[in-house]
């Protein structure tokens, strides 16, 4: 399939799914999609299409929390990000994808530790990278983290 | 059978990688397998927000020491996406150079661990000999052994010095008679086939599933090399092979290395005779808001960046994956199943650190017994031993 | 000088602890044993296990998960030990001292005896180091 075909199928399969289609260069396609179709989406780039899943990223937004999926089709060279937008003022919640793409695993578990947003029916949410007596309900990566640890030293006392 | 737990770790030198295994066994085989990570967690991502662009490529740098290059490459080519902005022709070689001599002297190091792993004391030091005359090449061309500081968005930060390229080009070709030698030592040994051969099976489909990366998957028949399938730097302009292999064994791991270096040497000798003349460096000033992605395909597999700015001189948000974290899930496919005197060399097939396996720990369901990880790794040199006996 | 320090100084064996570096130097550390640097011939072996080291190289940034077991792994090695800091990072945690990670630098935590500093230090730095740490106590 040529990178148009791609676009064309996705664009026609998920008309109702896609609210916009950012056409960055021809190695890049960002497509925001509604939060309650990234299972079905992503399940049908990642099997039918048969693109490799990169990694997802979280970001922290002034007024809501962006996940991208960024998926690779490697002969045509294109990489297709996802962009989901979860509203602040809702709770931070979307269905996990790995059931379905075991890929998906641990980018899911590091985005739920480092951002708080909750996966919907992944396997096993455990800590995955900061430390077992890391406070609950402190997230490092958004943009109100203030430093809790009262015992640390931040100059080099010189 | 009583079911006997493991713990492997937890020390791992990798930025994101640090890990815990937990191995469950039925004697001597490996039943389950469960991992920790967040050992060597440092926050990077966060510190890179409070960087500037510049000052940015310099604490990625530091993301892992052994992929050193490889992580400011992905990085600054997301901050050119954004622009979006093509580097010098000059430039894409430096960078292609720096890169590949980064991806011999990791395969080197990866292949002397493999081999004390195994017992081959012997391939550990002549590959770490070898690994030191890449590194003399590195300090002649960068300044350093191993951070080489070459990059910024928008070029590259020293040129290469036209007087310097013929004594670095007999260097390079010094080493290929040794590398040959290490190749027939690897792969026509008999102890060493029945060692590697048909342990820890990474099959196709789980390849794809795990999206592994880099060797591991192009041991598993999956070719999928970052270099070939998206070009970036000189390598649209050199002639090289991607090497696949098909069985996805430990074998394989160590082939698909082991040639990958020659290639290396054949694009890094390219690129430095034919290093184009011209500027190095863009001198870029300001990088507009938008979004950028940067991968590249580091000697582990594709190192991905993505890098948000609005405008400021700072990133808004900076996301680093790192090969290792897609590859390392794939141990639970290949581990299972496999005996414990062979895990050790699972786990180091994939390349993902060799610390951890120093510090291995093996305790019994009721925490009688203790074995250090040096156990483990004699346990993996005295089953070399028995077959060595045993062929002859 | 007493009879247990005169021993250990013979031939050092030194354990090496990683507490979230960026392995450049660990392995900066291991190429020390290596045909080119080979510190072996001084007597200075890496020690596999905790139990056998007279001489702890610590390198990384103490980050919050590993700063716990290094405690507890300092507890377990036979007095007396001698405990250098290998790197910028276990110097003064370097660039990562506003991590969110790393709290603490490392002579907050465990009386350290030298540092070497590089980022990371050349083996020939870290051999100087050790040799002076010997110096040092003698």
């Amino acid at each position: 399939m040529t990178r148009e075909q791609v676009l064309k199928d996705i664009r026609e399969r998920f008309m109702e799914d896609i609210i916009d289609i950012f056409d960055k260069s021809p190695k890049r396609v960002y497509i925001e999609i509604k939060p309650e179709s990234i299972m079905k989406m992503a399940n049908y780039i990642f099997k039918n299409v048969g693109a490799r899943f990169n990694i997802a990223s979280g970001v922290d937004m002034r007024y809501h929390m962006e996940i991208l999926y960024h998926f690779i089709i490697e002969d045509i060279n294109l990489l297709i990000s996802l962009r989901v937008k979860l509203q602040k003022d809702k709770k931070l919640e979307v269905d996990s994808l790995a059931p379905s793409i075991e890929a998906t695993n641990w980018i899911e578990r590091e985005i739920h530790e480092l951002l708080g947003i909750n996966f919907k029916g992944h396997p096993d949410l455990r800590k995955l990278l900061l430390s077992d007596d890391w406070p609950e309900g402190v997230y490092p990566l958004r943009q109100d983290y203030k430093e809790w640890d009262e015992g640390a030293i931040r100059d080099r006392g010189v | 059978m009583a079911k006997t737990i493991i713990p492997i770790g937890p020390y791992h030198p990798l930025q994101e990688e640090p890990e815990f295994f937990t191995l469950t066994v039925e004697g001597e085989r490996v039943v389950d397998i469960d991992v920790r990570i967040g050992y060597n967690h440092r926050g990077i991502e966060k510190l890179s927000e409070m960087k500037t662009f510049d000052q940015s490529t310099f604490v990625i740098e530091r993301i892992c020491g052994i992929c050193s290059t490889s992580h400011p490459f992905a990085y600054t080519r997301a901050v050119e996406d954004i622009i979006p902005v093509e580097v010098p022709e000059r430039a894409k070689y430096i960078r292609t150079i720096i890169a590949e001599g980064e991806r011999i002297h990791s395969h080197l190091l990866w292949l002397g661990l493999a081999g004390h792993f195994l017992g081959y004391n012997t391939v550990y030091m002549w590959a770490w000999k070898l690994r030191e005359e890449i590194l003399d090449v590195m300090e002649i061309l960068s300044g350093n052994r191993n951070n080489y500081a070459m990059f910024k968005p928008g070029g590259v930060r020293r040129d290469i010095k036209p007087e310097d390229i013929p004594g670095v080009i007999k260097k390079i070709d010094s080493i290929v008679p040794t590398l040959l030698m290490l190749k027939k030592a690897v792969m026509d040994d008999p102890v060493l086939h029945v060692r590697t051969k048909g342990i820890g099976i990474l099959t196709k489909e789980d390849a794809i599933n795990y999206s592994a990366l880099g060797p591991t998957s192009r041991a598993s028949g999956v070719a999928r090399d970052v270099r070939k399938d998206s070009p970036y730097g000189a390598y649209d302009k050199v002639d090289w092979e991607m090497i696949v292999t098909q069985n996805g064994d430990v074998f394989d791991k160590v082939v698909v290395r082991i040639l990958e270096m020659f290639e290396s040497v054949k694009i890094m000798k390219y690129c430095l005779l034919n290093l184009p003349k011209g500027e190095i460096d863009l001198n870029l000033k300001d990088i507009p808001p938008g979004e950028g992605i940067g991968h590249i395909e580091a000697p582990r597999g594709e190192t991905f960046h993505y890098v948000i700015s609005d405008g400021t001189n700072r990133p808004v948000r900076h996301k680093v994956r790192a090969p290792t974290f897609m590859n390392l899930p794939t141990y639970k496919a290949t581990v299972v199943g496999e005996t414990i005197s062979d895990a050790t060399i699972i786990l180091a097939a994939i390349d993902p650190c060799y610390c951890c396996t120093e510090r291995m720990a093996v305790r019994n369901a009721k925490g009688r017994k203790l074995y250090s990880g040096e156990d483990l790794v004699r346990l993996s040199q005295e089953k070399t031993e028995k077959i060595r006996k045993g062929l002859k | 000088m007493n009879l247990k320090l005169k021993a250990l100084l013979k031939s050092p064996w030194v354990f090496h602890l990683s507490t979230g570096s960026c392995n450049n130097c660990d392995i900066e550390i291991l190429d020390c044993l290596t045909p080119r640097f080979d510190i072996e011939r001084f007597g200075i072996l890496l020690a596999g296990s905790i139990k056998h080291a007279d001489v702890l190289l610590i390198t990384g940034s103490c980050n919050r998960q590993s700063v716990v077991r290094m405690k507890r792994l300092y507890e377990q090695v036979p007095k007396p030990c001698l405990v250098v800091a290998v790197g910028e990072c276990a110097l003064s945690r370097g660039m990562f001292i506003h991590s969110y990670n790393c709290p603490v630098p490392l002579d907050k935590i465990i009386p350290v005896d030298v540092y070497i500093p590089g980022c990371p230090p050349k083996p020939e730095a870290i051999i100087a180091g050790v040799v002076k740490l010997i110096g040092k106590v003698k």
